[in-house]
């Protein structure tokens, strides 16, 4: 970093940049679209803008993901316990101790946070695929810890009273902007995390985790804040989803469908990219509603397709598109430009 | 004496966990796999015994020759038709993979035979026991399985200890590149572990579902278990799994004693996350892998 400064500074002979003018131009149409979305339930009815919620809590937990995935090396199949602990903390805060719903996401999201931290020092223990494993054990712990409280309603589960007095007219749209936000910010927490120091760190990690070590980063403390945002994001996704569907269970708010949902998004449209989680959001959204009805074989080709992926084009879809064009919706990767002047 | 029938009970179901956990910890150390199907391919064989059953009106006992030989091949095939292509290529390819592979397996599997509990009738020896005083009881069959569970265990020491193909299997497992130069076909060798950790799972699987029901959903559930029995008996050793397996089976059902029966399978998880923070290696930890 300071070597590159220098150089720059001295002889003016390279500058390191990011982003180009398209992606500005990009950026400036992103946010008009994300302005005509969040007035979307203004204009269109409650069918159509429920399941705009249910796209939108799972881009962001497939961006939340494919974070902890693609650049820290982090490969859980225990976000569902996240998902579910955010879903009870929101019934805890807004029907035990009277808070808006709507603020109760916030305490969720913390709530997730404080649970992510002894978690990650324990499954950090395990290696590899293990530690997959290991982030399964800590979902399945959760469950039935929430299973097991009466006062949760145990395996039957609890309606959210609060969410509910609410009425249609103030928490559907409002689940929508939370749902809409939560997409949002799992987003820009990505990408401005990545932007950062500590994501050339991530990065780094992402390429080669020894080599990252043996150049100065902290692998321990550096996956440990990513997998606290991943469980903070989900806790605060699994509120959104119980202020949505009105009723939290147990085998419902914690099963591990979550993660084969994510993994197929994830891994279809690219891992390691901004971009790949929401192509894949939308081939699995076209997919759900024209398969799901066929119950068992949804599932089957949702994992075949999974498979088939992972094997034979590890990008995905996006990464194909890299391949091809090299050009990135959120660029984040750092080039070299060489100045004028400059003999080379 | 209820608290001693609950040990007994712990001790003889540690054995058929470590039955899984073999399986488990066989091809993660052949290959460095991590096989998160593997709870679901302990289902499948008692699925292929309850259709030998159903079809040969055989007892299920003598089902498990044919189901630990179909089983066989099918990891053999599973292995070099699919998973060869992502062994070597780091875990995350594995784990995605042999995930994608459980979802096809337990959805399949509902397709095929619905969610409802099935169970295979071995007739009268499934409520023999041998008495030992009025309050403590020890059924045959559990300790059938244990037994089992001890000879293979054995027979895998002296399998990997004493004939050519366990020579070769630790051999690809220290170092690949070196094993294929000295003439070991990997590939055959990744195919053959595979298949012989789904013959062991077999045995289990098959008695499992002798003593009591199964259905598919119950995949996830064995995973984490065989794996906790690896985790705590330390990864690598095959006894240190038995006694993994004894330890997660102990916590179970004195934790079933002490706090009734709905936490009996979270105190399990409890020791579980106590041994692996106060003791990440596991009891008896033979290998150190990076």
């Amino acid at each position: 970093m300071t070597a590159a400064k220098a150089a720059t500074l001295e002889n003016k002979r390279f500058t390191v940049w990011v982003a180009n003018r398209t992606n500005l131009a990009i950026g400036i149409f992103g946010l008009l679209i994300v302005v005509a979305l969040a007035l979307f339930p203004t204009y269109a009815g409650t069918p159509l803008t429920r399941r705009l919620v249910d796209f939108f809590t799972l881009l962001a937990l497939a961006q939340f993901w494919n974070l902890m995935l693609g650049y820290a090396g982090l490969i859980s199949v225990g976000q569902q316990g996240f998902i579910g602990i955010g879903s009870y903390t929101l019934w805890l805060f807004s029907d035990i101790m009277h808070i808006n719903p709507f603020i109760s996401v916030i305490f969720a999201a913390i709530g997730g946070a404080i649970i992510a931290f002894p978690a990650a020092s324990l499954v950090f223990k395990l290696k590899g695929g293990y530690l997959a494993i290991g982030t399964w054990v800590i979902a399945e712990i959760l469950r039935l810890i929430v299973a097991n409280i009466k006062r949760t309603g145990g395996g039957s589960g609890i309606t959210i009273q609060a969410a509910t007095k609410l009425g249609t007219t103030v928490r559907v749209p409002g689940s929508y902007w939370w749902a809409l936000a939560s997409a949002v910010i799992a987003i820009a927490v990505t990408y401005f995390l990545l932007r950062s120091r500590t994501g050339l760190a991530l990065k780094a990690i992402r390429d080669n985790d020894l080599a990252a070590e043996s150049n100065g980063v902290n692998l321990w403390r550096t996956k440990l804040y990513t997998y606290i945002i991943g469980g903070a994001g989900c806790a605060m996704v699994g509120a959104i989803v119980a202020i949505h569907l009105l009723r939290v269970q147990p085998a419902a708010a914690f099963s591990i469908n979550w993660t084969g949902y994510l993994i197929f998004i994830s891994v279809i449209g690219g891992v390691g990219t901004i971009e790949g989680p929401i192509i894949g959001t939308i081939i699995y959204f076209v997919l759900r509603e024209t398969t799901s009805k066929y119950g068992e074989w949804y599932f089957i080709v949702l994992g075949i397709l999974a498979i088939i992926v992972t094997v034979w084009s590890p990008a995905g879809i996006y990464g194909y598109v890299v391949r091809k064009t090299n050009f990135f919706l959120f660029p984040l990767q750092r080039k070299l430009r060489m100045l004028e002047g400059a003999k080379e | 004496m209820d608290w001693l029938n609950a040990a007994v009970q712990g001790i003889l179901l540690g054995g058929l966990y470590s039955l899984f956990a073999v399986g488990l910890s066989l091809v993660f150390g052949t290959m460095r796999l991590t096989n998160l199907a593997h709870g679901d391919l302990t289902i499948l064989p008692a699925y292929v015994a309850l259709m030998i059953v159903n079809a040969l009106n055989f007892n299920p006992f003598y089902s498990i020759p044919i189901t630990m030989v179909i089983m066989f091949i099918v990891g053999y095939l599973l292995q070099r038709g699919l998973l060869n292509f992502v062994v070597g290529k780091g875990d995350v390819a594995g784990v995605i993979v042999t995930f994608g592979i459980s979802m096809v397996l337990q959805n399949a599997l509902l397709l095929g035979f619905t969610a409802n509990s099935q169970g295979l009738d071995a007739g009268r020896v499934e409520n023999l026991s041998i008495k030992i005083n009025d309050r403590l009881a020890v059924g045959w069959l559990p300790l059938i399985i244990f037994l089992m569970a001890l000879v293979v265990i054995t027979v895998l020491q002296v399998y990997m200890g004493r004939t050519k193909m366990g020579r070769a299997f630790r051999a690809v497992s220290d170092d690949q590149e070196a094993a294929r130069l000295m003439g070991i076909n990997t590939k055959h060798i990744w195919a053959v572990a595979m298949g012989v950790s789904l013959l062991i799972v077999t045995i289990g699987g098959v008695m499992m579902g002798i003593r009591t029901t199964f259905d598919p959903l119950l995949g996830s559930q064995r995973l984490i278990f065989a794996f906790e029995a690896v985790i705590i008996g330390g990864m690598g050793s095959s006894w240190g799994t038995l006694l993994g397996g004894i330890v997660l089976g102990l916590g179970q059902t004195l934790g079933a004693q002490a706090f009734g029966s709905a936490w009996s399978i979270l105190v399990g998880h409890m020791i579980f996350v106590i041994i692996l923070a106060v003791r990440p290696q596991g009891f008896l930890a033979k290998t150190v892998t990076t």
